[in-house]
């Protein structure tokens, strides 16, 4: 699975083989954490995947059962929202990106020899996560709303259509994922590209590289870890987010994502089975992409 | 549709043996969860059918605390919008701490959020919830409610008699009336001075993605049929409802329709990103007093839907008798005109309308308020629907909302 990935496959460390009763007590807590927290539920989610409507017709009554058709109900009627889910956050990864790397190598890079710029603006990177991720998304909504001074002033320079609007639609919904997971893309640039060791580039221009080709060839690759790890941070949520597409923030009737999907199919239908399963097809399919992504990349040994 | 398993027992014993074997083969489970997980899941996972919850003690004597769950902008509010005359007056003549609390958006999230601990007859954090009929008639049937002692509401009797008689709760022993409204059309009066008359003057292209509607299937769909000549309280079937549907996913993906939405749809009219909406008759008197007169509601002329919102105990609650005290003091006309001269909407209280006399004259002539038989004649009652029928209609509802 995906976690193999991240494991050295060559060079094994000797493990010592004396079984410690000491380490296995130690490892008790985590063990147990694991079992409950994440295995109890995750099989518990099968279960519940598999389930048929119980035969008493009550709504929102299932029975255990061993309904695969679920899956294939599931993938049929939300195709278009699953698609969606992924292609929004592999928008909002890549703007994500775009945004932070000038931002994190500036920081960490270009704003070495002043400290105290340095701290500056990282407290501005990590400033946002004071206020709740919500009322931040409300704020926006409300900034992009049809009346705001942004909207009105886009319409008066004819750069949007008269009938145009913001908020509901995938525009917003993008826009919405991008700025909320900026920090998580930011931190691990900035965490990478603060040990860059800029000798690295002047021994790279010193062999007469275009500073285009240095930063192709020196400073991506020494940044990979952190493009990575932030990658994966923005992503993974990113693509299950239900808040920036739901239709009460960001989102309309046509940006709905699969968390929307879920939310709908849980708390409003009461169909579990569909819910259970369009999460289990949302965490098979993010786990087969992250490996792709952890595998092509190359980056098993900097992890 | 999902495939049944089969009855012969012989089979689902293989059945259960073949998953056995299946999980026993996955190594990752191999070890100490194993045994940990099927425990525990054996304890979670729902059995068969379970029985009725029964009523949680009663402990109102020795706590004086209770709970309330309610709609957005559904209880008077002084001027700062932080307290609540008529509630605060319950509290300092009881001495009872009522915790007023706004947590319906919506009948079917707020069941969603509660209804594993109604089924097993444990507290919801509330002790008194307002919910629409058919809601309340789901919950009745499933058991979840608590009967009331009518001795101890004495001030039931001056419930109006249309409502004493519910085909969910004849006599009214598990429920009593709120507020009951219409759900109809309103529209900004500075952005669209012509106003609107019915349901199809929301499609005017002029209105392209300026429209909001609710969440609320029944009042939507509901407005929709009117529109399209169909009596929603008598006997309609599929071929009606998904004529409705068809025009509502039309109006969704011509992008007509903004947004659709719970209570939530007021902050959309106040930004202005919708100009007009599907609607309910009370909201609008209350945002026109929080945010300048700029808006204006009507019903339809083809109808508009009627609903009743009902106090309800939970079955895992231990105030009844609390409960009981608040529903009889919201029970007195004079009470029940102060709450109605607030919130618009129609009360259930005879005799309100005299004590409104003494509030405010005008608002006793208020259609919203206190109907004339006129104005009910314009609207309607959703019909009952068969649980099969929820499902199916919901559904088909939700499908929309997710664009699919």
């Amino acid at each position: 699975m995906a976690f193999s990935a991240f494991a050295t496959g060559t060079a094994r460390e000797q493990v010592p083989r004396r079984k410690s009763r000491v380490a296995l007590l130690l490892l008790l807590p985590g063990i147990l954490y694991l079992v409950l927290f994440f295995l109890v539920p995750l099989v518990s989610l099968v279960i519940t995947s598999l389930q048929a409507p119980s035969a008493f017709g009550d709504v929102g009554s299932y029975q255990t059962a061993f309904n695969w058709n679920n899956y294939v109900v599931s993938i049929t009627q939300y195709g278009d929202q699953i698609v969606r889910s992924f292609f929004y956050a592999v928008l909002a990864t890549v703007f994500a990106l775009l945004f932070s790397y000038p931002l994190a190598y500036f920081i960490g890079v270009t704003a070495r020899p002043w400290p105290l710029l340095q701290n500056l603006m990282l407290v501005l990177v990590i400033a946002p996560f004071f206020i709740s991720f919500l009322l931040r998304t409300l704020a926006w909504k409300s900034l992009l709303s049809d009346e705001s001074g942004f909207v009105t002033g886009l319409k008066a320079l004819s750069l949007l259509a008269p009938d145009a609007h913001i908020t509901g639609t995938p525009v917003a919904v993008v826009f919405g994922l991008t700025y909320n997971f900026i920090p998580f893309m930011t931190l691990p640039l900035y965490a990478a590209l603060e040990r860059l060791d800029t000798q690295y580039l002047e021994a790279g221009s010193d062999l007469y590289a275009r500073p285009s080709t240095v930063f192709r060839k020196v400073t991506i690759p020494l940044s990979m870890p952190g493009i990575v790890s932030g990658v994966l941070l923005t992503f993974i949520p990113a693509a299950g987010d239900y808040v920036n597409a739901s239709r009460e923030f960001l989102g309309g009737t046509g940006t709905a994502m699969m968390g929307n999907v879920i939310e709908s199919n849980f708390l409003i239908l009461l169909n579990y089975p569909a819910a259970a399963s369009l999460s289990i097809i949302l965490m098979v399919v993010i786990l087969a992409i992250v490996t792709a992504y952890v595998r092509r990349s190359g980056t098993e040994d900097l992890l | 549709m999902a495939r049944p398993i089969p009855t012969d027992p012989m089979i689902q014993r293989l059945i259960q043996n073949a998953r056995a074997a299946q999980f026993s083969r996955r190594s990752v489970l191999q070890g100490v969860g194993i045994g940990a997980a099927a425990l525990t899941l054996a304890a979670c996972s729902p059995g068969g059918p379970a029985g009725k919850p029964t009523a949680a003690p009663d402990k109102s004597a020795t706590d004086k605390t209770l709970r309330w769950d309610n709609w957005a902008a559904y209880l008077d509010e002084d001027d700062s919008g932080k307290r609540h005359p008529t509630l605060d007056a319950f509290q300092k003549q009881t001495g009872i701490t009522v915790k007023y609390d706004v947590a319906v958006d919506d009948n079917n999230t707020y069941y969603g959020k509660v209804k594993d601990q109604l089924a097993l007859g444990q507290d919801i954090g509330a002790d008194v919830v307002c919910l629409t009929d058919w809601m309340v008639s789901r919950m009745i049937n499933l058991g979840y409610v608590q009967q009331f002692d009518l001795s101890k509401i004495p001030n039931a009797k001056n419930l109006t008699p249309d409502l004493k008689n519910v085909d969910f709760d004849p006599g009214r022993k598990k429920s009593l009336p709120w507020q009951g409204g219409f759900a109809g059309i309103c529209w900004n009066k500075e952005k669209v001075p012509g106003g609107l008359k019915s349901v199809n003057d929301l499609w005017d292209k002029s209105l392209k993605g300026r429209v909001g509607v609710l969440s609320e299937m029944r009042d939507t769909i509901g407005l929709i049929m009117l529109q399209q000549g169909v009596d929603i309280s008598t006997k309609w079937g599929d071929s009606q409802f998904n004529a409705a549907i068809d025009e509502f996913k039309k109006q969704v993906n011509d992008g007509q329709i903004r947004n659709i939405k719970g209570n939530a749809y007021l902050e959309d009219l106040k930004s202005e990103d919708t100009l007009a909406a599907i609607c309910w008759s009370g909201d609008i008197t209350v945002i026109n007093a929080e945010a300048g007169d700029k808006w204006e509601f009507a019903i339809p002329t083809a109808g508009g839907t009627l609903w009743n919102d009902n106090f309800l105990i939970p079955i895992g609650s231990q105030k009844k008798s609390a409960a009981e005290e608040l529903i009889n003091y919201y029970y007195q006309p004079e009470v029940a005109a102060e709450v109605a001269a607030w919130v618009n909407y129609i009360t259930p209280v005879v005799g309100a309308k005299e004590a409104m006399q003494n509030i405010d004259p005008a608002l006793a002539e208020n259609q919203l308020i206190f109907p004339n038989e006129e104005t009910l004649s314009k609207a309607r009652v959703f019909r009952t629907l068969s649980s099969a029928e929820e499902s199916k209609y919901n559904a088909a509802f939700q499908a929309v909302l997710l664009g699919s």
